[in-house]
């Protein structure tokens, strides 16, 4: 066979079926067997029945949800206020709010762990409110860059435009800016509460103590029960694509990189 | 390979794209004599640039052969083809400079270093950019970057050199410059050039011979005095300069009639065969009324700098006119044509065309008759807004003043009836001919029109008829004026 | 006015939640301090820690090797891909970038669960051999690189490699001098992205990782649990040097880029 671009995919083809595709197959596989490869779904059926998985999943929603809310109040105001202050180095203001993602996460959550340890002491006291603020801490970036980028590419004109036609400040932002901005608020959404739900190591670093849909694997891991963590995966995978489904973020997933350059 | 001046030779050359099936080239052959200028002109689409990248072998044709100095090159990659291409949008490479661009095909040839030097200096000098080796190419002129692709691609002596519309990125003046220095460096070096373009006036002033394509079909070859004297169909006609083109039918011995009037013409035909005509603006002459072929209103005048366009109304019937004499608007005038300058063609099919009107309420209307159909149900994707307006499939207001709707009906579709006022137009017979199952009648009708109409009974001469035709068998196109 | 100031707060305020933390961690890396809060004297001695400890300084020389290889297997594999998937039929580039999105959106502790499943529990792949870990690592970077190199590739003059063909280049030497040159800067940054990626990551390395080896991130993550001071005091000084060293590659191409904007602006005046 002659060389040519097209057979330049196969290498990457073969590549992405052994490392992505076989993976998900194989977890398709043991999450419906048994130790004994019997087909089965009791593990399916023990997700949803046992009230210690259900808890998990209930808790880690709370804190997704209060997190992404948390880092949206935050983050937007950031992103819009950068956005439009006609500072002539935006970009240079921008990276400050981005630099702390090229650290690595462990160490600043344990930067963050030492200042909250000195104001709260005992840091498994207020459990879901340091989860919050840990996960704040380590997600806001995220959330603040494609509501910036949405925004600064916003045309002005459109906002001059608004008030042109007699609306003022407030008007313009709510029925401008504000619908405009969606589709980076809606990416910066997604990728702040996927990771909420599954990164369970903030908290683990934090007080000792995960209890979120992440750490399920986690503790499946640890004791070697391929089946159970196969199916908590399976899970939050279908999870995650319905999330990805419903917000329409997935050509916007690239953010993800986008946000680290 | 009889003739040993053949270059290049396409053999029943045809293209189909495997992702959506689309035929883009269908049964091309042509044979390219060497040191030739050889043009493919055509619309966008219709399948010239497909077939320079065959003969670059950028594409791989799907049936047929191509013959260089005889043998097949049908089976070899691009690189290993003594042809090459100057591109649409030059393809400089950005990442270097202009002489690493032109001694890059040199390089893939191991060409000792001395040499590519040498050849890299002519060539720059034969395309008038001396000392520009260390230029980038960011910093030159669309012009200056036009003339390094040529002279990257002519550094490498090719047997062919391909140029696919090199000239299209380039305003006006630059452009015809550089028409006259292709030609110029045409016939300085003796390399083949086959050039593609959808500029007639380009093929018409370059070429030794051109090629014109429509839909993947060749439709005429010829030297570009042939091609625009005695363009061979309705096509080629329409597309090589301006022209007022009539469907009609052969009276007798060298007598056709259309456009209102029976004429003498040079071509001949069997009497009774439907005939396109066509005839140049510049050939059309104003006489006074009653002295011409037919007799007219003059429409419009428009000052064009050399010439005169005018446009003369006889009936429904359109002609455009190109003189230096002015005429008014309003005023009756004569036309005639002198017969060489009238081309008659056989008609490819008999397909009826007239225009029908947008009435206020978004109906057809047609001498004065609704047609039992709107807009919104003939157009795909066209709606009625709520303020009333209609827009078309693409969202662009339809304004009944600015549109015309070209309705295309069948001779079999058409049926006369004694009962005239129920027809939609009324006419005269004024031809019929016996075609074996059925007679096929000419109707000249009250708007001066021609109506060709096919009818298993027969029917006098003379007759007064009334045509009926029924919506439902009707194509519709529409037209902006 | 208020306004004004508001907005200014509340930026500063947003910054201060977001750098304090780090500052104040590098205020008393300086310190014999193994406590926030209880100021003691100025001492490198974590650094000296830091840099004399041969399970830190392997650990940090590990994550920076793995980085490193990682993210060029995942830039030499997500480039090709990019390429082969451009330039395939229709159906076959879906399929690519079908399967690429995957890893890019979905949870990393199931793309590192996953890949432990198969490797170590389905084909009894050894931990110990690297393999899961640095296939775990390429699987996390080179969808980055495929995306990051892919609008390059959009971009690129479709008729530029036809050229290098008509010229008589070979289509991998038309590859290699031609197409690489011109999507460089997306292969370089993909490279950059692969290589922080990998830096921080945690899960997959996690669950794919030889017992004996330690990333940053699991390292930091095990030592925050453990009772240890010197090496938790060490960390902080580790937490210091990776934010200098960040501040100053931003300073570095933020310089870089200014002066290039200059330059342009020069020449085009």
């Amino acid at each position: 066979m002659r060389f040519s671009r097209k057979t330049l995919g196969i290498p990457y083809a073969i590549f992405l079926i052994i490392f992505v595709a076989a993976p998900l197959l194989v977890l398709f596989y043991y999450a419906f067997t048994n130790g004994q490869g019997q087909f089965t779904i009791s593990n399916f059926v023990h997700f949803f029945t046992d009230p210690n998985t259900l808890g998990t999943l209930f808790y880690s929603f709370a804190i997704a949800l209060v997190t992404t809310t948390v880092c949206l109040l935050l983050a937007y105001p950031v992103a819009y206020f950068l956005a439009t202050s006609g500072i002539k180095q935006q970009s240079v203001f921008l990276m400050l709010f981005v630099m702390p993602m090229w650290i690595n996460f462990s160490l600043r959550i344990t930067a963050l762990k030492e200042i909250l340890n000195l104001l709260e002491g005992n840091l498994a006291m207020h459990p879901f409110l340091n989860a919050v603020i840990g996960m704040t801490y380590d997600f806001m970036p995220f959330m603040i860059l494609p509501i910036y980028t949405t925004i600064s590419r916003l045309d002005g004109a459109l906002r001059e435009a608004a008030m042109d036609l007699g609306a003022n400040s407030a008007q313009t932002f709510l029925r401008v800016t504000l619908p405009l901005s969606l589709p980076g608020v809606i990416s910066g959404v997604s990728m702040v509460f996927l990771p909420a739900m599954t990164n369970y190591v903030v908290l683990d670093m934090l007080y000792n103590s995960t209890y979120i849909m992440g750490s399920l694997i986690g503790s499946y891991f640890a004791a070697y029960n391929w089946h159970g963590g196969s199916m908590i995966s399976l899970i939050l995978l279908a999870m995650i694509c319905i999330f990805t489904l419903l917000t329409g973020s997935g050509d916007e997933s690239q953010a993800r990189g986008g946000a680290l350059l | 390979m009889g003739n040993t001046d053949t270059i290049i030779e396409l053999r029943g050359i045809t293209k189909v794209f495997e992702d959506d099936g689309f035929k883009a080239v269908d049964d091309f052959n042509l044979e390219v004599k060497r040191g030739e200028f050889v043009t493919f002109l055509g619309p966008s689409g219709c399948g010239k640039t497909t077939t320079l990248r065959m003969i670059a072998g950028f594409d791989m044709p799907t049936e047929g052969d191509i013959l260089l100095n005889g043998k097949s090159i049908v089976g070899l990659p691009p690189y290993e083809r003594p042809i090459n291409t100057v591109f649409q949008r030059y393809a400089l490479f950005p990442h270097m400079n202009v002489y690493e661009n032109i001694a890059f095909g040199l390089r893939q040839k191991k060409t000792p270093k001395d040499l590519i030097d040498k050849k890299v200096r002519r060539v720059l000098d034969l395309v008038d950019l001396e000392g520009f080796e260390k230029r980038k190419i960011q910093t030159l002129s669309g012009g200056q970057q036009q003339r390094i692709a040529i002279a990257r691609a002519l550094v490498n002596e090719p047997e062919i050199l391909l140029l696919d519309e090199p000239l299209g990125a380039l305003d006006l003046k630059m452009r015809k410059e550089m028409q006259l220095e292709l030609k110029a460096m045409h016939d300085k070096l003796g390399i083949t050039f086959i050039y593609v373009t959808h500029d007639q006036e380009e093929a018409l002033t370059m070429s030794d011979k051109i090629v014109v394509m429509s839909e993947g079909r060749t439709q005429q070859i010829g030297t570009p005095e042939d091609i625009y004297n005695e363009p061979k169909n309705a096509f080629v006609a329409d597309f090589i300069g301006e022209s007022n083109i009539f469907n009609g039918m052969m009276t007798r011995h060298l007598r056709a009639r259309f456009c209102g009037g029976e004429w003498t013409c040079v071509d001949d035909y069997e009497e009774g065969t439907h005939i396109t005509a066509v005839v140049r603006p510049e050939d059309v002459e104003i006489v006074p009324p009653g002295t011409g072929t037919i007799n007219g209103v003059v429409d419009s005048v428009i000052f064009k700098g050399i010439h005169y366009e005018i446009t003369v109304l006889s009936g429904r019937n359109e002609i455009v006119i190109q003189t230096v004499h002015s005429a008014k608007a309003g005023d009756r005038v004569g036309l005639r044509v002198d017969p060489e300058n009238i081309h008659i063609m056989l008609a490819e099919d008999h397909t009826n065309l007239f225009y029908a009107d947008l009435n206020r309420d978004f109906r057809l209307e047609y001498n004065g008759h609704e047609l039992d159909t709107s807009v919104t149900r003939i157009f795909p994707g066209s709606r009625r807004q709520e303020d009333g307006s209609v827009v078309d499939g693409n969202g662009e207001i339809l304004d009944p003043a600015r549109v015309r709707i070209l309705v295309a009906i069948q001779p079999g579709d058409i049926q006369m009836t004694d009962d005239q006022e129920t027809g939609l137009v009324q006419g005269t017979i004024s031809n019929l001919i016996y075609k074996g199952d059925h007679y096929s009648y000419i109707i000249h009708t009250d708007l001066e029109q021609d109506f060709v109409v096919d009818d298993e009974y027969l029917w006098n001469m003379d007759d007064r008829v009334g045509l009926l035709m029924p919506v439902e068998k009707m194509k519709f196109t529409l037209k902006r004026k | 006015m208020v306004w004004k100031y508001f907005r200014r707060a509340f930026l500063i305020a947003v910054l201060a939640f977001l750098y304090l933390p780090i500052l104040v961690l590098a205020v008393y890396s300086f310190t014999s301090s193994t406590n926030i809060g209880a100021i003691r004297g100025f001492s490198l001695h974590n650094y000296v820690t830091l840099f004399t400890t041969p399970e830190l300084t392997g650990m940090i020389a590990g994550t920076i090797a793995l980085a490193l290889g990682a993210a060029a297997i995942a830039t030499v594999l997500g480039t090709i891909g990019a390429i082969g998937a451009f330039y395939s039929r229709k159906r076959a580039s879906d399929f690519i970038s079908t399967l690429n999105q995957i890893p890019v959106i979905n949870a990393d502790v199931v793309t590192g669960f996953s890949i432990c499943v198969l490797l170590v529990v389905v084909l009894h792949v050894s931990k110990d051999s690297y393999i899961p870990l640095v296939a775990g690592h390429v699987t996390l970077c080179a969808p980055f690189v495929f995306l990051s190199v892919m609008p390059r590739i959009r971009q690129m003059d479709s008729s530029i490699y036809e050229a290098a063909l008509d010229l008589g280049a070979t289509p991998f030497t038309a590859l290699m001098e031609v197409v690489i040159p011109q999507i460089i800067p997306g292969i370089v940054s993909g490279f950059a992205l692969a290589v922080t990626l990998s830096l921080d990551d945690y899960f997959i390395a996690m669950y794919t990782k030889p017992a004996t080896f330690d990333t940053i991130s699991t390292y930091v993550v095990n030592a925050t649990k453990g009772a240890q001071t010197t090496i938790k005091t060490a960390l902080w000084a580790l937490s210091t040097v990776i934010f200098f060293i960040v501040v100053l590659i931003v300073v570095a191409s933020n310089i870089r880029a200014m002066r290039r904007g200059d330059g342009e602006g020069g020449r085009r005046a």
